[in-house]
């Protein structure tokens, strides 16, 4: 049988990349402020994450100026969801067979 | 390896955030029974203003004759509206407070627009109705357009929302095919309802 271990998602196994994933999953776009409240983390943290979804397509980037302010948006991509809910599932596999 | 309890926690994590980050939670209920109240007392006045000593219940066939009394009305509609969202956000404030979370977020400046978007139509239309003498349906079309507004916001609210807006939806349309007892449905819609679910609200979310 196969291990189920092997489809959990090694980016995701990380918590905080797992609730930014999370949290653009359910949402349409999120900026970097708001999950940056949501979730408590500093500004050098989120960014790493941050760039580290990026860096495997998992979210994609979009800049804007509100009053001359930079506003940084982000999205799941496609490729992003489905790595999001594989990960779900290996989790609940993982789950139900462990309370055997 | 992580064991199972540490992957149910961290999907319950993930089904909380998901939630909070898409879900304005700090509406409370008692907005809505106050809110319900407000639209009462609001009705009660536009009834003297209007048909008394003529039975509530009676058909009517007369309706506005002086612009004065439009005038009249329309200050206290906007007296009622503006009670209700100032309650309303006095509310939210001190729940958010409480939780300590931020009140405005990027899940409630969506709840806004998405309200928004409807309100300000049917509020546009409502005064280029009012404005061209069709008082008679004037009533009902805020009632359409209010249930249009809590459907368009209720993935943001409490998803229950939504069928306040269905029941809001269908008696607006009722009073607008039951001409003359616009004010009798306008007070079901903005008070009665409003009250009844505010309650329920109250009871399953903040108690």
């Amino acid at each position: 049988m196969k291990n189920p271990f092997d489809n959990l998602d090694k980016l995701l196994e990380h918590k905080a990349r797992l609730q930014i994933i999370s949290i653009l999953a359910a949402n349409e776009s999120f900026d970097f402020n708001s999950i940056k409240e949501l979730l408590s983390l500093s500004d050098g943290s989120l960014a790493t994450h941050i760039k580290a979804l990026e860096r495997e397509k998992y979210i994609s980037v979009t800049k804007t100026f509100v009053d001359r302010k930079p506003n940084t948006k982000f999205k799941a991509t496609e490729r992003g969801r489905t790595a999001f809910k594989k990960h779900l599932d290996a989790m609940e596999e993982l789950i139900r067979q462990q309370k055997k | 390896m992580k064991q199972s309890q540490a992957y149910q926690k961290d999907l319950e994590s993930i089904r909380n955030l998901m939630e909070r980050s898409v879900k304005f939670i700090s509406l409370s209920g008692l907005s809505g029974i106050m809110a319900g109240i407000y639209a009462i007392i609001g009705a009660s006045i536009a009834y003297y203003l209007l048909h008394y000593p003529v039975s509530p219940f009676d058909y009517r066939i007369y309706s506005i004759d002086t612009p004065a009394i439009l005038m009249q009305l329309i200050l206290v509609a906007a007296l009622v509206l503006a009670s209700s969202i100032l309650t309303g956000l006095w509310l939210s404030y001190r729940k958010a407070k409480k939780a300590r979370v931020k009140m405005w977020d990027a899940t409630s400046k969506r709840l806004f627009v998405n309200l928004s978007i409807p309100l300000i139509t049917g509020g546009i239309f409502v005064l280029i109705l009012l404005g061209n003498g069709h008082y008679g349906i004037a009533a009902p079309t805020c009632l359409i357009f209010y249930g249009l507004a809590l459907i368009n916001a209720s993935p943001n609210l409490y998803e229950e929302i939504r069928y306040l807006g269905y029941m809001e939806i269908a008696l607006g349309l009722v009073s607008a095919a039951i001409p003359g007892y616009g004010l009798l449905f306008w007070t079901i819609g903005f008070g009665l309802l409003h009250i009844v679910y505010g309650t329920f609200m109250y009871k399953r979310y903040d108690s």
